[in-house]
């Protein structure tokens, strides 16, 4: 690939409203493109594997910046940096999962800039797809790491349909495993979509990894107190521990009570298009304590009917010894 | 071109007239459009150093090509030019940044410092500067600028900074030539914890 020193010509806009960049958002459609922290976007731009026309910078929007405490848990602005998020008091003493998943994002420049909106809805790492290949996710009619000779070690083990790509995101997983809420705006008004269904899988939409459409913009995030101070559990598993995406990660939120978990929500990241929820595991250790008798009866559990690829048959072990991580930590 | 029509003339006569030349010209001719209603003005206040500097800056200018190709500010070092090894840190509001993945518009209300601006006005290196010097930290010297930046601003909030903490604040930074204890022992005598 040609090594681009510049992106090519494209319009700039940066309003201070929220609905100034809804209208934008609505009058450039497919032709616009939203930018946060801008980390996903700057590659796709100077690669030219992605055109758009407009990008819509909404940095100027402090409505969309920091924390709120609300009734019922916390509101957090999709503007949030990274850096921000694993350093925030609230965030560190409640919901450390949410923290921790943050601090374990890319590198401490990337999380100075980047968002937790960005991280959310930024797109798939698979390199055949980045490099502007005319796969299934980019509108064409082949997977290329899904073939005999692909390089698909790190691609997706479940879920699979046509694209093999898997979820980038730390604080997906993370999310998800806190039941967040996805506070989406458009012109039209708001909706609210809970983290789980917020990612979609390519059964569902092959070119996006989310449910937002043109014209609407992920403006905050919110997690219910129900997890709040739960015992918690994050690893991720990378080649290397800066910069790296990972090759399975796992987030865990567990309640204890009398010895026992009585509830818990484990996810895993990086192993389909969206972060999966373990929910076999999470039944069978339900009223168990937490100790390697509970790991040894659910061990194996959290990889059934994965359908590994050529190269990625690795990430099946490592799932579960994540899960048995997680309940002998 | 003719050899008069310097780069910065040329710049000037494309916002100022509004005239676009029909060839020869490549980038800047494709970059000198008329503003669409609502977009950004090009012509811009930065705040570099702790200087004002007046800079014509295309809309998808990233802030380490205004530096190096429009401020001659070739400290900050372009590697990758995609976010994945840190020769273009700077500091922005004390906050370590890519000025490859940053764009330059994002930055106009912002304090801006590149390597350059270290040096205090006697000439005197900043002590992360001198530290690096002393304890031999660079080898090929191309990464040091970025290497120096995330130093001076872990140093800003942290004045002495654990070895693994100085570690944590030096990830973003690849060097190819394998000196990262060399830089560590440079943070470490930088905050007075190595003599």
């Amino acid at each position: 690939m040609a090594g681009y020193d510049n992106m090519p010509d494209m319009e700039l806009y940066q309003p201070v409203q929220i609905d100034d960049a809804l209208a934008l958002a609505a009058r450039l459609a497919e032709r616009g493109w939203l930018v946060g922290g801008g980390q996903d976007t700057y590659g796709w731009i100077k690669d030219r594997a992605k055109r758009p026309e407009a990008l819509i910078d909404l940095n100027g929007i402090e409505s969309l910046r920091g924390i709120r405490e609300t009734e019922d848990g916390i509101e957090i602005g999709a503007l949030t940096t990274l850096t921000e998020l694993a350093t925030n008091p609230i965030v560190n003493e409640r919901y450390s999962l949410l923290s921790k998943a943050a601090s374990v994002v890319a590198s401490p420049q990337i999380r100075n800039a980047g968002t937790v909106g960005g991280n959310l809805v930024q797109d798939v790492r698979c390199w055949y797809y980045r490099r502007g290949l005319d796969c299934y996710r980019a509108g064409g009619n082949l997977c290329y790491a899904d073939t005999p000779e692909a390089q698909n070690r790190e691609h997706a083990i479940f879920e699979a349909s046509r694209c093999v790509a898997v979820t980038p995101s730390d604080t997906g997983p993370a999310l998800v495993a806190l039941e967040a809420q996805m506070v989406i705006t458009s012109a039209n008004g708001t909706r609210v979509v809970p983290a789980e269904s917020f990612f979609v899988g390519p059964q569902i939409n092959i070119v996006k990894t989310t449910v937002l459409r043109e014209g609407e913009i992920l403006t905050a995030v919110r997690i219910p107190a129900k997890w709040a101070n739960a015992e918690f559990y994050h690893e991720k598993v990378a080649d290397r521990n800066v910069w790296d995406f990972a090759l399975v990660s796992i987030a865990g939120a567990l309640r204890i009570e009398g010895g026992n978990i009585v509830e818990s929500s484990i996810v895993c990241g990086a192993v389909q298009c969206t972060p999966r929820r373990l929910t076999s595991v999470e039944r069978a250790i339900q009223g168990q304590p937490r100790n390697e008798a509970t790991a040894t009866l659910v061990a194996g559990m959290a990889s059934q009917g994965a359908s590994p690829l050529n190269q990625n048959g690795f990430k099946m072990p490592l799932m579960d010894n994540l899960v048995t991580k997680l309940l002998t930590a | 071109m003719t050899p008069r029509l310097t780069r910065r003339r040329f710049i000037k006569s494309v916002i100022f007239s509004g005239a676009a030349l029909s060839t020869g010209a490549g980038f800047y001719l494709t970059s000198a459009q008329t503003r669409q209603a609502g977009a950004v003005e090009r012509l811009v206040s930065l705040n570099i150093n702790g200087r004002t500097r007046r800079v014509d800056v295309m809309p998808q200018e990233t802030l380490a090509y205004t530096l190096r190709y429009k401020l001659g500010l070739t400290g900050t070092k372009i590697g990758c030019n995609r976010g994945e090894c840190g020769s273009c840190t700077v500091t922005i509001s004390d906050v370590t940044h890519y000025a490859c993945s940053t764009l330059t518009h994002s930055v106009k209300d912002k304090a801006v410092m590149t390597v350059e601006g270290l040096r205090a006005e006697d000439g005197t290196l900043h002590a992360v500067q001198a530290a690096f010097i002393a304890e031999l930290s660079p080898q090929c010297g191309f990464c040091t600028p970025g290497q120096i930046m995330s130093a001076v601003a872990l140093l800003k909030t942290n004045p002495r900074p654990t070895r693994d903490e100085a570690r944590q604040a030096l990830s973003g930074n690849l060097c190819r030539c394998g000196a990262y204890d060399h830089y560590l022992n440079g943070v470490m005598r930088a905050s007075g914890q190595l003599s």
